[in-house]
This record gives structure tokens, sequence and C-alpha cells, in this order.
């Protein structure tokens, strides 16, 4: 089975198809789940109240009840309540989620003052952007020089350590107080909840440097500041960028906690509105939009970090290539995994 | 036969096949070689290391003085500290007892006077061939038009012209090796560390680049130390061989090669060559004893039919 081989890439032709099945089996199995009546289904949604007066069309229940209601009215002689089996409201189809994702954003908020939901994805992104650039500036110089200077990282790294371990949403109400109840005190817990992580896994991603190229360095004459400059980070600079990639990953997940604190907003305040009102569906649509933002970042990231860093061997991405293709034939030179004749 | 002169004190039978034979020429090549200053001293040199194993002696009481300009191969069987010898001179090791000094003064640190070529290619995979033969350059505080210039005639003369702007992935190991050399030499060192440069070579690109090494040596002031398991490389292009021996790393000899420069290839078959060889063969691998096996047999049963023996 050439599809199947440990450790080895499989053939160029089956790679669109396995990233189209990355996301076609999890829909599938929704799908059959939404779709298939005798697949769970652990309700019963209600058509015909029958003769029982408490009942009425449209409510759900579950089908031990459902049966009970029957059993009770078929042995007094009475029409029974009739049904057809139902998810519960918590897991709509994806049809229903579908149509929220277009109706999302063309149907006017509920309430005056509320947000529109693009609206809400621009008020999560400006947060996350700052929370995150801000955490970088400082989390990324302080994480070198802990990597290239072991007495440093020993005087810094426990408390990082210890500081990394309080859950960032504890902060909150801090937060609040110092920053007052709008976008601040968000900002502060995405870089309360990313700051500590990376320092650490800057630090290690730097000392993680061949130190065979820190040696041939020094044999030239290189010494401190122009080690650090000149060698460490350009030879880490690649695993750097794939670091944050991911802990963009992670300042999504605190931007959520972050967008309960004071005045509830962004995509997070939307999720819990429409929640509230039990449209289900909405909240699926907007999760599903969190998912897809966080996609095409990481495909752009990647995408120019493959520009950037040429010179380091990565794994060959198809829509990497496709877009290099795309935009300029030539520079499928800089693929290294593409033998070059220059 | 050249006429010889014996140039040991020892009063040692002299058999035509002695290494320590040299024809008048070569004499004088030694005699001239000696009175050069001394670059590079080791005094009392040792190294230890601490293991899970305990202590590890690396290197014990060194004691050699090597001359300006002079190529000296060091030589040993695998373990017996080459390696740390290499690393100590270039300030990467810290010596446990003794000093290495060059022109008099004691080592502290890497530096630039002492360039070092790796065995695995340690070049910087981020930047150009030019830009990593100018990194030496760059450290010294050179200005960008002169320091290119330089970097591109290095590479000229290790014979990668066409190369300046590919990437070291872009090469093969000969070339990322050549690269590596003229990124040393550029710097411009007094000492030129190798250690076993062309290990992982093929024996063609092998040959290719000794002679490559010989011609700089030739035409540039510096001073090699190489590093080889390669008995025949060592005397290819070795002026002395320090011979090391393992457990712990101690000199076992120092030899003045016999062999007539200008070297070639061709020079193997000559009596001095294959004396040398054979004297550096008995003192890497000794002879066994009388009635030794030359080799344990291994705990094998047999897995194999009857009837298709091979040997
Ligand atoms: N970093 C280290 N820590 C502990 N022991 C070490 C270390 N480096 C070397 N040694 C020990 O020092 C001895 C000499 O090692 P070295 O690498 O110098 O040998 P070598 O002559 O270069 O061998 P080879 O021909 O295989 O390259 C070995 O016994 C090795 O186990
Ligand atoms: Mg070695």
């Amino acid at each position: 089975m050439a599809l199947l081989s440990v450790r080895r890439e499989p053939p160029a032709r089956y790679r669109w198809l396995l990233w189209v099945l990355a996301f076609a089996l999890p829909l599938a199995t929704w799908s059959a789940v939404s779709y298939i009546p005798w697949l769970w289904h652990p309700q019963v949604l209600i058509t015909d109240a029958g003769s029982v007066s408490w009942i009425k069309p449209g409510l759900r229940l579950d089908r031990a009840d459902f049966a009970a209601q029957v059993n009770k009215a078929t042995a007094a002689n009475l029409a029974p309540p009739v049904g057809e089996p139902a998810n519960p409201l918590y897991l709509p189809p994806p049809h229903a989620v579908g149509r929220a994702l277009y109706g999302a954003f063309t149907t006017a908020p509920r309430l005056k003052g509320d947000m529109w939901l693009h609206e809400s994805i621009v008020m999560s992104i400006k947060t996350i952007f700052l929370g995150f650039a801000i955490s970088s500036l400082f989390a990324l110089p302080l994480g070198i020089i802990c990597g290239a200077y072991p007495a440093l990282s020993r005087m810094t790294e426990p408390f990082v350590d210890f500081v990394r371990y309080m859950p960032a949403p504890a902060f909150g109400a801090l937060m609040v107080a110092i920053f007052g109840i709008h976008l601040e005190p968000k900002i502060a817990i995405v870089v309360l909840g990313t700051f500590f992580t990376q320092v650490l896994v800057t630090a290690g991603t730097v000392r993680r440097v061949d130190p065979a190229l820190l040696e041939a360095a020094q044999t030239l004459g290189a010494k401190r500041g122009k080690l650090v400059r000149r060698v460490i980070i350009p030879a880490c600079l690649p695993d750097l960028y794939n670091d944050t990639r991911i802990l963009i990953g992670c300042a999504w997940t605190y931007l959520v906690v972050a967008e309960v604190v004071g005045v509830s907003s962004g995509i997070t305040f939307f999720i819990n509105q429409q929640a509230k009102y039990r449209n289900f569906d909405n909240v699926y649509a907007a999760i599903i939009i969190i998912g897809l933002i966080g996609l095409a970042t990481d495909q752009v990231l990647s995408f120019i970090g493959a520009r950037l860093f040429g010179w380091k061997l990565t794994r060959r991405s198809r829509t990497r290539a496709f877009l290099g293709w795309l935009f300029s034939p030539r520079d499928v030179l800089y693929f290294p995994d593409k033998p070059s004749t220059r | 036969m050249p006429s010889v002169t014996h140039s040991d004190s020892s009063s040692s039978p002299a058999s035509p096949a002695d290494y320590r034979l040299q024809s008048e020429a070569v004499a004088a090549r030694f005699a001239a070689l000696h009175a050069r200053p001394v670059v590079l001293e080791a005094e009392h040199l040792s190294c230890e290391f601490d293991s899970e194993r305990g202590r590890v002696t690396a290197l014990r009481d060194i004691n050699v003085r090597i001359h300006r300009r002079e190529l000296v191969c060091v030589i040993g069987p695998s373990g017996c500290g080459k390696s740390t010898f290499a690393r100590v001179i270039a300030g990467l090791q810290p010596v446990s007892a003794g000093r290495i000094l060059v022109d008099g003064v004691a080592v502290t640190a890497p530096g630039p006077d002492r360039g070092m070529v790796f065995q695995g290619y340690t070049l910087f995979p981020w930047l150009t061939l030019t830009q990593n033969v100018r990194f030496g350059l760059d450290m010294q505080g050179r200005s960008d038009g002169p320091a290119d210039a330089e970097a591109r005639q290095w590479l000229d003369l290790v014979g990668l012209g066409k190369f300046h702007d590919s990437y070291p992935h872009q090469l093969s190991g000969g070339m990322k090796q050549r690269v590596a050399i003229a990124r040393a030499l550029a710097a411009g060192p007094k000492i030129l560390l190798m250690d076993e440069p062309f290990g992982a070579l093929d024996p063609s690109t092998r040959a290719q680049m000794q002679a490559h090494l010989m011609e700089i040596w030739r035409n540039v002031d510096i001073t090699i130390v190489f590093i080889t398991h390669d008995m025949d490389e060592a005397i290819l292009l070795a002026d002395r061989i320090l011979v090391l021996k393992a457990n712990p790393g101690e000199v076992q000899e120092f030899i003045e090669v016999p062999v007539p420069r200008p070297r070639r290839l061709d020079q193997f078959n000559t009596p001095e060559f294959q004396a040398m060889r054979q004297h550096l063969d008995s003192l890497i691998h000794p002879a066994p004893g009388p009635n030794s096996p030359d080799h344990c047999p291994l705990p094998f049963i047999r897995l194999t039919q009857a009837g298709d023996d091979v040997e």
C-alpha cells in the first residue's frame, strides 16, 4: 500500500483527496447522525399532541417519556401523541447551520445595540491581534535572551513557570479593576495568557539551535551579541515563526475567556447571545467562522513562511505550492525539495 | 635509490624499509622547517570528561610544538581524543591541565586566529555561499564591498565560482566542505584545524579535495592541523604525523614523513611511502601475538543450508 507507508509522504495525486477527506469525514459523521433516523436521535419531536393536554406540537420529549405517554393514552383508550425521532436542540443538522452561516450576516441583531456578526468578528480579531502583538513584542526578545544566556534563563524562568500555571481568567476581575470594562482588560488577558508560554517556548526553540553552528561561528570570530544576532536568531527564526503560528491558536482560546470579562463583547458575546435565544444553528455558525478564520490565518502564515525561509526544508504544502505557482511560477525555485539549477 | 642520511640519532639498523631514512632534500626541508618559529605549542595538555561511567581521560600530558606553515596530521584509533585535541586548540573545549600557546599566547576562548573545519558541514543554511564565506570578514567589521569581493575570490579559489549565490542545501557534500574551507580561510586564521574534513566523501572526491588542500596550503601562509583516521591520507598530506594512542590519549610518536614533496598520488608505491605506511600500521594495529588468531570468532550458529559455502 503506497498510501499507508510508515513516515512516507503519500503520492502527490492523493494529497488533495486526503485534505478534502479531512473535512468530509467529520461532516459525513455529522450528517449521518442528523439525517439517519435510527442513528442516535434520543428524543421525539411531537407532531400531533393527541389527547395529552400538556403536550404541544414542536415539543421534544425523551424517547422513554414519549413511550410512557403513548402507553398511558392507549391504555385509557384515548388518542396517543404522534412524533418523529429527533436530535436535541443543541445538535442542529448541517443544512440548518449552513443556512445560519448565510443568515448570520444578513439578519439584523434582535436587540437594538447588539452587534452584527461581522462587527463582533472584527472586534474579536482586533482584541486578539493587539493582545498577541503586545505579548510577542516582549516575549520574543525575552525568550531569545533567556535561550541564549543560560544564566538569565535560570534567573527568569522559575518565575515565568510559576505565573504560567495561574489561569489567565483568574486575573479577570483584577484586569477590569486596572483597565476598565472595555477592550483593554480583554487584551490584557490575551497577553497574560500567551506571554508566559511564549517566553518558555521561544527560549526552548533558541536552545535547540545546532551547537555546531555556534561553534563554527565562534571559530570565525563571533562573540556574544554578534553570535546572538548573526547566528542564533537567523538559525531559529523559522522555528520561532512556527511557534508563533501555534501560539496564535492558544490566543484564540484566551480570547473566548477574555471576551466575557467586563462588558461582554465580540464573537463570544454573539455566541452567548444566540445560545440564550436557543439558536444553536447560529452558535455553530459562529464557531465555524472562528475555525475558518484560524485556518485561513494559518495557511497565509505558512505560505509567507515558506517564502521567507526557503532555505529550511519544510514539509511541502499543496496550498503553498499552488499559491506559489499562481503568483509567480519562477519562485517555485524557493521550495527546496524541488532541485534547482540556478 | 637516492642517497640517504640517517636523521635519527639512535643506533637502530638502517634497513631500506626504515621510515626514519630521509633523502637529503627531505632532511634539508625538515631542518628548514624546524628553524621556522613555533606557532602552536601544547604544554602538558590534559583533558578529562565527567561522564556516567566516571572520569574519562581524553588527553593526557600532550607536549607538541608545531612550526609555522607546517602541515601536521593527527592520527590514532577511534576515541583516542583526536577531536578533543582539535577542539582544545580551537578553544571550544576547556582543558583540565596544561595549556595551548599560539604565538606564545595562551588560548582561553575561540578566536578567528584558529579556523576550524568540522566533519559535519557546518555551513549557515540561511546564507548564500558568498555570505557564508563573508561571515568571518563581517565579524572583523570589514565593509561590504571589499568583503564581498574577497569572499567571491575565495569561492573561485575552491572552484565554486558558479555558485556564489546558491544556498548550501543545493550543494553536494564535497562542495559544502570546500565552502567550509573557504569560509575558514577567508577569516585569515594563523592555524587551520580540520577534524576529519573529508571523512564523509567518496574516494575520488576525497582525492580531489586532498589535491585542492595542498594547492591552497602551498599558496597561503597557514599552519594546518589535519585530523584523520586514514593513514594514506595522513602520509600524503603531512610534514609530520602525530600518532595518538587511546585510553588515555597520549602521544605515541611524532613522526617526520620521509616522502619527498611535492606529493602526488603515484608516490604510493615508493619505498618511503610504504615504509611509513607499514610503521603506522604497526602502531595503530599492533601485530597480533604469535598464537593469537587474527580475529576472535563471533559466537555464530550456522544459519545456512549445507552445500552453499561461500568461503
Ligand atoms: N562531551 C564529552 N563528554 C564525555 N566524554 C567525552 C566527550 N567528548 C569526548 N569524550 C570522550 O573522550 C574520548 C575522546 O573523544 P574524541 O571525540 O576526541 O575521540 P576521537 O579520537 O575524535 O574519535 P573518532 O576517531 O571516533 O572521532 C572518548 O573516549 C569520548 O568518550
Ligand atoms: Mg573525532
